[in-house]
């Protein structure tokens, strides 16, 4: 079950926490990848560390032009693209009424545009196959909001939204468009944490602790599989419990 | 008929799955082949490939009946 081999994939954010564990899962299924992220260099590393045949597509998400090109350029460094996750995401926390101009923008231009701009260009070429995984990487804060990320929130809901839109457009063409929501996910950013915080986080969790990228990973890689063919417009919440929706 | 004519009737009947004798220069798409937007779409995407025309959103928008379609390549062929 939830084999990926043959099938190639499409990864933002590649070389981030969650975005490599997502990379791992999918490249351990047999599927053959290409690495987006803005930071080339940390791109190549990991591509390096993850071996085999998968190519890095560096690409800065916040230029409208740039985005077009990285599935065409996906397309002619793989052969096709079955799968699209859009992972990246960018915060510029900050309280409604501090938050600036650039700020919101920011965050939308890269969770949200970036993810309509990339699936609207691999619909085209999936269409044709008559099939297709698109899968972003949402938030629980999406769902539930969270003070300080306005911005933030608003970019993750309305890739809810957006994903069920192109699931009923494209559903009869056998593509499926799904959400995974992460809930609170160790990571370099966690980790630094005081512990005192930490136990606060996870007083909040009824599974008691925090999730880890693999867990994002193994959720990505149901929904890419044949097996998830008639799963298409849902979230999968991967959050220890923290918010039954 | 001409040949862009022959092979855009092809494409056609590949694509909506409807009988040949239906595809006649005047039927609409839409209304007379059962076609969604979204069929459309890939009838436009068909005809490019087919062709090696390209063929803008805007101009997409304005062929909705088998002629329209081979009238529009017809003149943007190089």
């Amino acid at each position: 079950m939830f084999d990926l081999t043959g099938m190639t994939a499409l990864v933002t954010g590649a070389s981030g926490g969650i975005g490599s564990a997502i990379a791992r899962a999918l490249a351990e299924q047999g599927a053959r990848l290409a690495l987006s992220g803005s930071n080339a260099e940390k791109l190549e590393a990991f591509r390096a560390e993850l071996g085999g045949d998968h190519v890095a597509l560096p690409c800065n998400l916040a230029d409208g032009a740039a985005v077009d090109q990285l599935v065409p350029r996906a397309v002619e460094a793989l052969g096709k693209v079955d799968i699209l996750v859009n992972n990246a995401g960018v915060t510029r926390d900050n309280l409604a009424m501090r938050m600036k101009d650039d700020e919101w923008e920011q965050v939308i231009k890269v969770n949200l545009e970036a993810a309509f701009r990339l699936a609207r260009a691999a619909a085209r070429p999936m269409m044709k196959a008559r099939f297709g995984r698109i899968i972003s990487i949402t938030s629980v804060v999406g769902a539930t909001g969270n003070p300080g990320q306005a911005n933030y929130a608003a970019s993750k809901a309305g890739l809810v939204g957006m994903s069920k839109a192109l699931a009923q457009e494209l559903a009869s063409r056998g593509i499926t468009v799904n959400c995974v929501a992460p809930g609170f996910i160790r990571s370099a950013m966690t980790d630094v944490l005081p512990d005192a915080q930490k136990e606060a986080l996870t007083g909040r969790i009824p599974a008691g602790s925090l999730g880890e990228g693999a867990d994002i990973g193994a959720a990505v890689v149901y929904l890419a599989s044949k097996e998830a063919g008639y799963v298409t417009g849902q979230t999968l919440h991967v959050n220890g419990g923290m918010a039954m929706l | 008929m001409s040949e862009t004519a022959d092979r855009v009737r092809k494409i056609v009947v590949e694509h909506l799955g409807v009988e040949a004798d239906k595809v006649t220069e005047d039927a609409s798409f839409i209304d007379d082949l059962g076609a969604d937007s979204l069929d459309i779409v890939e009838l436009v995407m068909a005809f490019e490939e087919e062709f090696g025309v390209e063929i803008p959103d805007d101009a997409a928008e304005k062929i909705t009946t088998v002629k329209d379609a081979i009238t529009y390549i017809d003149e943007h062929q190089g």
